[in-house]
């Protein structure tokens, strides 16, 4: 009998196994991504084509649809233009076409910026408060009120959606930044609170505690020393809210035309001529793709790090 | 470095007291210890001198300052944590500094106060270190560096060697001791642990069920405890206690217990009840075979230089500290015989000793 490894250790089967699960799966979940980007870099023939082209000749046709307005030209008028200054001109008067200027989308994509992040810190910031005041003070109703606070997520958030435009309207919050970090932070808000009240439960009180000994106020105590210790949690919590305000779609449609538009709704209305361009959807996705992924690759390692890293012995 | 006095101070959480009436002086440069089971009230008593607990009545003065409200951040005390409660996220030297930065000193003179403060606990040479990869008594040390770099007026520990190693904790304990006899800083240390009192305090208030019981130096606390409570405790093992079904009167010096007669020390008042009882220590008892309460040895335990006897009697198991050189078998027959002079009687019904030549 092999005596080699602890019964408690998984056999070298099973870990084979379960490496070739993890290996089918990313690669069901990385198609649609991987098409998707490879669309980006077709040009808009070969991106319709049939049977699909898996293997194709890249071309950045996608991105510069995606950033500029073009118009059609008769062939005389493009020949008296004076020559493309640049390559991605070159690429436009190739398919006939001049260059009108630049394109919603860079407007677009940083109001998604703005309103992500920025819903994003107000929820996370806003639910650590709130959740130190719920782990380590006698709220009165405490448990009622972590129950209401949970109870906006019991439905679905565009249930509310008539009542949210008209109140908007009235209150002049439609179509502005302003508008819609409230809302994504509104709406992030009771997970946060939850999240995080999971999180300070487990830092040891005694932490505060000796800050405010050391000469700092509570306020103080809770900057420097509870944050610091509650990173594991608030990038979680970071991540969560990040990804639903940067994907959330009903809403941007319904409360945002021009001012203060986020990506998503923008991205499928880019339509070219005679049909979708898909290339510049494609690239516009993919690039649409890349915030939240850095912004998680960013804060993986304090998701990964231990939360007290054993400085209290217990 | 200062005072502290607490007046009539108590604290109640909802239905519980944990502090009763409390009253006690702790002196200038004095190391007084807190001492008491679980649960008795000492942690909450110090909490409430660092102001993590606010009390329900009563004052506690620091110094001249009358400080019972006031937020731990405004008194100027420093509390060492069981846990230590070291920040994790900062170094050795920032978790010194920590203190020192929120007072304003400049850059400079921080780091001159971080180094002296190490220096004092050899911990100069992990100043860069992290916490974590720290052992427990530098940890220990570190923690204790932290109280000591701002010097303030009193230092309050919470059971700070509750969890190191007995080896760690026999040296830390050595540390401290000498630490305080070179600071001199008042020092309030809260600990159930009677041996690491004795051998610290100059001065220990025991405690029980919220409420002080006895507070003396060390020898006081241990030869001529007030309660019998404050006798069973303190000792190990503690002190032997036999009943006494017959009241005592004044002058008494003698008393009978299941036929035999034992002299006592004169007794200076009377007891209330009619059922009282009747302590010593298991070193002021002697074993021999012609005089004192019959009995049959029950179990022997080495000490070492010491033999702790269990003697079987019809007053039940009594123990008895003896020299190592007295040999006895299990279940030999013997008698233990009291020194007459350190009896003490303690009162049925109000558990405190009553006043005898012995004990005043």
């Amino acid at each position: 009998m092999d005596t080699s490894r602890s019964y408690l250790e998984p056999s070298s089967f099973s870990k084979k196994m379960a490496a070739a699960i993890i290996i089918v799966y990313a690669v069901i979940t990385l198609i649609p991504i991987s098409w998707m980007v490879m669309t980006s870099f077709k040009n808009v023939d070969s991106a319709i084509s049939y049977p699909p082209e898996v293997l194709f000749e890249p071309s950045l046709e996608g991105y510069v649809n995606l950033f500029t307005n073009r118009s059609r030209q008769s062939q005389e008028y493009l020949d008296s233009l004076p020559p493309p200054e640049n390559w991605y001109e070159e690429l436009v008067r190739s398919r006939e076409m001049v260059i009108t200027g630049p394109s919603k989308f860079l407007g677009r994509y940083s109001n998604s910026m703005i309103i992500g992040f920025g819903s994003t810190f107000a929820s996370v910031f806003l639910g650590a408060l709130a959740a130190y005041a719920f782990s380590r003070f006698r709220v009165p109703l405490k448990d009622d009120l972590l129950f209401f606070i949970l109870s906006t997520r019991m439905f679905p958030p565009i249930a509310v959606a008539v009542p949210i435009f008209i109140m908007y309207r009235k209150l002049g919050l439609g179509d502005t930044h302003l508008g819609m970090i409230i809302l994504y932070t509104v709406v992030n808000l009771s997970l946060a609170v939850w999240l995080l009240k999971g999180f300070m439960d487990e830092i040891p009180k005694e932490y505060e505690e000796a800050a405010m000994i050391d000469g700092y106020s509570r306020l103080q105590a809770f900057f420097k020393v509870v944050l610091p210790q509650a990173m594991t949690g608030i990038a979680a919590t970071a991540i969560f809210c990040m990804i639903f305000s940067w994907n959330e779609y009903a809403f941007a449609v319904l409360l945002t035309q021009f001012n203060a538009q986020t990506a998503p709704p923008f991205i499928p209305t880019i339509i070219g001529e005679g049909g979708l361009d898909w290339p510049a959807i494609g690239a516009g996705t993919t690039l649409f793709l890349l915030p939240v992924m850095i912004f998680t690759i960013i804060l993986r390692k304090h998701l990964l790090r231990g939360i007290t890293f054993g400085a209290v012995r217990k | 470095m200062s005072q502290i006095k607490i007046v009539n101070l108590q604290k109640s959480f909802g239905d519980f007291t944990a502090v009763k009436n409390s009253n006690l002086t702790i002196n200038d440069k004095e190391f007084f210890v807190l001492l008491g089971p679980s649960g008795c009230g000492k942690t909450t008593t110090l909490r409430m001198i660092a102001g993590l607990e606010l009390p329900t009545s009563g004052e506690i003065f620091l110094g001249d300052e009358e400080v019972g409200m006031l937020r731990a951040s405004e008194r100027d005390i420093a509390f060492v944590f069981q846990l230590f409660a070291l920040y994790p996220h900062m170094n050795v030297r920032n978790n010194l500094s920590f203190p020192l930065k929120m007072q304003g000193y400049k850059k400079n003179d921080i780091k001159n106060r971080v180094e002296e403060a190490a220096k004092l606990l050899r911990i100069d040479h992990i100043l860069n270190s992290n916490i974590s990869s720290l052992s427990g008594g530098d940890r220990q040390r570190v923690a204790l560096g932290r109280a000591l770099v701002r010097r303030p007026k009193a230092f309050l520990m919470d059971e700070p060697l509750g969890t190191l190693d007995a080896e760690f904790r026999e040296l830390m304990c050595l540390e401290l001791k000498k630490l305080h006899l070179d600071i001199g800083a008042t020092t309030v240390y809260v600990t159930h642990d009677q041996l690491e009192a004795m051998s610290l305090a100059d001065r220990i208030a025991v405690m029980d069920g919220g409420e002080i019981l006895q507070a003396d130096e060390p020898n006081i606390i241990y030869n001529k405890p007030k309660t019998k409570f404050v006798a069973s405790f303190i000792g190990s093992p503690g002190m032997n206690f036999f009943e006494v079904n017959e009241g005592i009167s004044k002058d008494q010096s003698f008393i009978n217990i299941e036929g035999a007669k034992f002299d006592i020390p004169k007794q200076l008042e009377e007891s209330k009840g009619s059922k009282n009882f009747f302590g010593i220590r298991p070193e002021n008892l002697t074993l021999n075979n012609n005089e004192g309460l019959k009995g049959s040895v029950f179990g022997v335990e080495y000490l070492g230089s010491r033999k702790i006897i269990t003697v079987k009697t019809i007053l039940g198991e009594i123990k008895v500290k003896t020299d190592i050189s007295v040999d006895v078998k299990l279940n030999e027959n013997v008698q233990v015989k009291p020194s007459n002079n350190n009896i003490i009687i303690f009162d049925g019904e109000t558990d405190k000793s009553l006043n005898s030549d012995f004990i005043k």
